[in-house]
């Protein structure tokens, strides 16, 4: 019997790594079949009104709920607690296609997905898994991750959020900044020091249910893009909860964070490529009907380049994106590849949506093409999970181990 | 009763795509194109579910006829809730010149073999827009059938279907087995749930042959040519109703 057990694991593990490489040239046919549904919802249910939840800053509420019934809003969450029980490879082509469709739409999937229910799902106790993370599954709640603060961004060792211990209570004091969800948001993660002196390695995470005594939310941040997602301060005052709302040990916060922003950066990277499509497709679309000088544009060798270039750019950080998730799958170290995934494909989705503005030409100043609302939507993916310097520092800090340096 | 049903999904090139004709004008291009399952289709496998998730039927079974790449389309049905399915292999010249009549004799030698209480199809694909597989099928079984549907409900041992016709909607009640064919305004097919598409993995799809079957796939039509339809040509502006009723009545309109 062990050895039967023995040889159907080795055999799995094979065929995993075996699978690992074809998938990047073709990928399985239960991933085909879920791009394929994930694009259809895209292109019939929210790129359709992506141009009005734009303009009017509204929440997604109904296409949310409706892939939440799908299984998108807790794709690796495993099938007992509600969620789909799939792997990040399928998360990230979904976030890509919601994304391609309307990137808010996309920034709340991931939000939720990595940044909400991951820590949870990974540090979580069984307990916390069944209050916070099932009922966050079906898309009627979506919860938030407030690491950032008005004095420090790229700096999450600074936190100056406090927690003390109160009885049996934990009183958290502090403002969290640029929260994505956070209006709209049932929980939240949050990140706060329980021993200033111990800097990083003093912070620890909790869980808050939204709304909340002592929990309050700034003014909805009137941003440049993703304007259906809501963005805005946490600020806590006095906010008591119970011990029981720590989520995993106590000082282990600086390093739950950033395991989780590892993840959440696969997730962001394929918001990117989502943009970064639609815009190119957008550019395509628009050279082969425009006619100048007597033929469609696209028969222009300055606009082929361009389309070519972005084609390039958007391939190989799809390529960069599907590596990481599958190297997270595969339970092997994944942070250089999900920050170069994630630096690639913000660059790429500035660099498509900016080059798609100027194929369009005057077309692509207007709001009546889609093209200037993917321009204002990419330009916080170099961002938000990360700044593009950020990545910078986590792949030369890895590329370094790797030489030995 | 067995409680089970045929339902019928064809793959066909995806709305969407915007239609070339070959050069040579014998057809359309249709490699390298995207495909997906014809949308009536869709609603028909969605109907099917629906029966299934009220315990009023006991098993749905997607059937495709075409090549090797059919089975994608079967599997959206599975994903979509369908139980098993069936893939009658039809392959190269045979399955260009598969037709209405064709389809309606493997359908109707499957609902036999699996003794199907109800065949569900789409009314009409997007490529050929024939309209005549259903029909078709039902003849050959010499069962009713209620095409059209744009609501059925299923009653002791009799299926009450509410028809769009041209004048309306006609209420028709037929008695099982039966053939129906699904009207765009019968369902809002489902997106299918990642659980389900997981599932869909593990269901069988079962391979089976035309001549398996006894069925004759030699068409009585042949395609002579396929064009683009006509540009639109300007049209004429003219100053009077009199010079309107002129012009109708020179091009032999009125």
């Amino acid at each position: 019997m062990a050895a039967l057990f023995k040889a159907r694991k080795a055999l799995r593990l094979c065929l995993s790594g075996c699978r690992s490489l074809s998938q990047l040239a073709e990928l399985p046919e239960t991933h085909q079949i879920l791009r394929q549904t994930c694009r259809d919802f895209a292109d019939r249910e929210l790129t359709p009104i992506a141009a009005k939840l734009d303009k009017e800053h509204a929440y997604p509420a109904k296409q949310v709920q409706e892939l939440g019934v799908m299984g998108v809003m807790a794709m690796e969450v495993p099938e007992e607690l509600g969620g789909a029980g799939m792997d990040y490879l399928a998360y990230s082509l979904a976030v890509e296609e919601i994304s391609r469709g309307c990137a808010s739409t996309g920034v709340v999937v991931s939000v939720n997905n990595s940044l909400y229910i991951g820590p949870i799902l990974k540090f979580g106790t069984d307990e916390q898994k069944q209050q916070w993370i099932q009922p966050f599954t079906t898309g009627e709640k979506v919860g938030c991750f407030a690491l950032s603060e008005p004095g420090n961004g790229s700096d999450a060792g600074a936190a100056s959020t406090t927690a003390r211990q109160e009885g049996d209570e934990w009183v958290l004091n502090g403002t969290k900044a640029w929260i994505t969800n956070s209006w709209d948001a049932s929980a939240t993660v949050v990140f706060a020091t329980t021993d200033k002196k111990l800097k990083h390695k003093g912070i620890s995470a909790f869980l808050i249910p939204m709304p909340h005594p002592g929990l309050s939310l700034g003014k909805k941040e009137d941003k440049l893009g993703i304007r259906a997602s809501s963005t805005a301060n946490i600020i806590l005052e006095d906010c008591r909860i119970p011990l029981g709302n720590m989520l995993g040990p106590r000082g282990a916060g600086f390093k739950i964070a950033m395991q989780t922003l590892d993840s959440g950066r696969i997730g962001i990277a394929a918001q990117a490529l989502g943009i970064a499509q639609a815009s190119l497709d957008c550019a395509a679309d628009y050279a082969h009907k425009r006619t100048a000088f007597g033929a469609p544009i696209g028969k222009l060798q300055a606009i082929q380049f361009k389309l070519a270039d972005m084609a390039v750019a958007i391939e190989s950080a799809r390529l960069l994106t599907w590596k990481a998730a599958m190297l997270r799958d595969s339970k092997k170290p994944f942070s250089k590849e999900a920050a170069m995934a994630k630096l690639a494909a913000s660059e790429a989705a500035t660099f498509c949506s900016h080059q798609a503005i100027q194929v369009l030409g005057g077309m692509g100043y207007v709001t009546d093409m889609p093209a200037e609302r993917h321009y204002r939507d990419a330009r916080i993916t170099e961002i938000y999970e990360g700044t593009s310097e950020i990545q910078r520092l986590v792949i030369a800090g890895q590329l370094l181990k790797e030489y030995q340096l | 009763m067995s409680g089970r049903v045929l339902v019928g999904v064809k793959r066909v090139i995806d709305y969407a795509v915007k239609i070339r004709v070959k050069p040579d004008n014998s057809g359309v291009v249709t490699d390298g194109v995207k495909h997906s399952m014809n949308p009536f289709c869709e609603i028909a496998v969605e109907e099917a579910v629906k029966l299934k998730e009220k315990k009023l039927i006991k098993e749905v079974v997607a059937v495709s006829c075409g090549p090797q790449q059919s089975q994608e389309t079967i599997r959206t049905a599975l994903a979509m809730g369908a139980d098993r399915g069936i893939h009658v292999e039809v392959t190269g010249k045979d399955y260009e010149n598969l037709g209405p009549l064709q389809v309606s004799k493997i359908l109707a030698a499957l609902a036999k073999k699996e003794d199907a209480q109800l065949v569900i199809l789409g009314k009409q694909a997007i490529d050929d827009d024939c309209n005549q597989t259903g029909q078709m099928t039902a003849a050959l079984l010499d069962w009713p059938q209620g095409t059209f549907a744009s609501e059925v409900a299923l009653e002791a041992d009799k299926i009450k279907v509410v028809r769009e016709i041209d004048g309306g909607l006609e209420t028709i009640k037929v008695n099982t087995p039966a053939v129906l064919t699904a009207d765009l305004r019968l369902n809002t097919p489902r997106y299918a749930t990642l659980p389900n598409i997981m599932k869909a993995k593990k269901k069988k799809i079962a391979n089976v042959k035309p001549a398996d079957l006894g069925v004759d796939l030699t068409s009585r039509l042949e395609v002579l040519r396929v064009e683009e339809p006509p540009q639109r040509q300007a049209g004429v502006k003219v100053e009077t109703v009199d010079d309107l009723v002129g012009k109708l009545k020179e091009a032999g309109r009125i």
